[in-house]
């Protein structure tokens, strides 16, 4: 579990920001992640130096550098590889983990479903754009089927995945949905995602402005509060989710897993791995 | 203090110290956004409206200055820092979202506009609602203030001819649509 030693108000957004000035587009959703990310932050009183951002690579996965935590901007698909190891080993400082829907569920969705199912105590926050934005416009696991471009002529044909149903499904302890039209409230989720032990899993809808833009306008329009409070019964949240719209907005389910943290070999030194890796 | 739970509708404060808490927000949060906006605009080389939102920064942290000012001893005793990060943003600040790489400078100043209309409205809206006399007057500058700069964008906005309708229009585009 997180040992958030807060002091309420001791920090404002600002004190999160690094010198580093965002190159995403003007409008795209992730700017509003990172704004939310730092309100999320100075709610909690974190000290920058305790919290560490993972990411992978995407236009996403740039936020570590926007930030003035501790940062690692690591390889395609393998962020929560990379944080899972930092925070079993680590476990006095707050991971959190930027990621994209090419990124955390094409080539790292092996990686997604064993963060779910080790339950270790990281905050995962996906930007959705149903896109490659990075690498210019190609469909990923959550793009519609029928979306065509030069890029999928005809669109894909192939079902999206709901992210939200295999996190549940693979033991997540957190599940949430936000849209980065209310800062406010995807700053909220980040915050209870943090609070809660475990494996907590935020996926923020961000639109790509730039090669989906459509997405603005319409998930203005289609985003909603979910009806129905927050469960921890997981039959009631897999019922829901399999029913879910897409477009569900909130705490979708928070359950009571206790996290996988293995106790620190006391007698682990550095000395010693490399004596025991050296070639 | 009732936070910006609802953008537009009146809170109601329990003591000066808490309106100039919110006031104070209100004007640096609009400082900042601009600020970002400004840097966003200069890394994707419109510098003209990079310029725009640079000045509009400038303005507000002006209005910043000037609220704490005005608020002397009273903001010491105000925790400003009771205000909540949680909360839906404030009445002065751009949507993120509503920008684009190539937008015009009529485009960039209708967004300050409405914002600025709207943080008249939700001062007028608390000196309306305000029982305390010394919060209902400064609630009442506060609007006046704020329709002031209303006037300022009016009248900076009479400097640009209209928009032309291409204004979009990229001849680098990111993505090729056939
Ligand atoms: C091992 C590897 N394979 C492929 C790539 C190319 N690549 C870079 S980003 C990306 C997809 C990013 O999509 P997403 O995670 O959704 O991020 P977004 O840009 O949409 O935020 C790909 C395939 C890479 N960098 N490394
Ligand atoms: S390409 Fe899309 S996802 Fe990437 S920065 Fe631009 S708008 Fe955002
Ligand atoms: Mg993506």
């Amino acid at each position: 579990m997180n040992m958030i030693q807060t002091q309420p108000h001791a920090y404002k957004p600002a004190d999160y920001k690094s010198a580093v000035k965002p190159v995403w587009c003007p409008g795209c959703g992730d700017h509003s992640v990172l704004v939310s990310f730092q309100r999320a932050m100075a709610e909690l009183a974190l000290p920058p130096e305790q919290v560490a951002v993972v990411s992978g690579i995407g236009c996403s996965s740039r936020l570590p550098a926007y930030t003035n935590c501790y940062g690692f901007h690591g390889v395609h698909g393998r962020s929560l590889a990379l944080a899972t190891g930092l925070k079993v080993a680590r476990p006095d400082i707050t991971v959190i983990v930027a990621s994209g829907d090419g990124d955390g569920f094409s080539i790292g969705g092996n990686h997604f479903l064993h963060a779910c199912r080790r339950n270790v105590d990281l905050t995962y926050i996906v930007m959705d754009n149903r896109i490659y934005g990075m690498t210019k416009g190609q469909p990923s696991p959550t793009t519609e089927p029928d979306w065509d471009t030069a890029i999928s002529p005809g669109g894909t044909g192939v079902s999206p995945f709901n992210p939200l149903v295999i996190a549940l499904a693979s033991g997540a302890n957190f599940i949430a949905r936000g849209f980065t039209g209310d800062v406010g409230s995807c700053a909220r989720l980040i915050v209870e995602a943090v609070r809660t032990p475990g494996f907590s899993f935020v996926q923020l809808l961000s639109p790509c402005v730039t090669f989906r833009d459509d997405q603005q306008k319409e998930w203005k329009k289609v985003t909603h509060e979910a009806m129905v409070p927050e469960t921890d019964d997981p039959g009631r949240a897999a019922r829901r989710l399999m029913s879910d719209d897409g477009f569900n907005l909130g705490i979708l389910f928070r359950g009571h897993r206790a996290p996988y943290q293995p106790k620190p070999l006391a007698d682990l030194d550095v000395a010693r791995l490399e004596a025991e890796f050296a070639l | 203090m009732k936070s910006l739970d609802k953008p537009g509708s009146a809170p109601t404060f329990d003591s000066v110290a808490e309106f100039f808490a919110q006031a104070l927000a209100i004007e640096i949060e609009a400082w900042e956004r601009y600020g970002e906006l400004a840097d966003q605009m200069e890394t994707h080389n419109n510098h003209v409206i990079a310029d725009i939102f640079r000045k509009m920064a400038h303005i507000e942290g002006m209005h910043r200055d000037e609220i704490k000012r005005r608020a002397g001893d009273a903001l010491v005793g105000g925790r400003p820092a009771s205000f909540s990060w949680l909360a839906p943003e404030g009445p002065e600040a751009i949507d993120l979202g509503d920008v684009h790489y190539k937008m015009t400078p009529r485009q960039a100043l209708m967004l300050a506009r409405h914002n600025e209309e709207r943080a008249t409205r939700y001062f007028e809206a608390i000196a309306e609602a305000a029982t305390d006399p010394e919060i209902k007057a400064f609630a009442q500058i506060m609007a006046e203030d704020e329709r002031h700069h209303v006037v300022l964008v009016d009248q900076w906005l009479d400097k640009f001819d209209p928009d032309d309708p291409d204004w979009a229009e990229d001849l680098d585009p990111p993505v090729i649509s056939e």
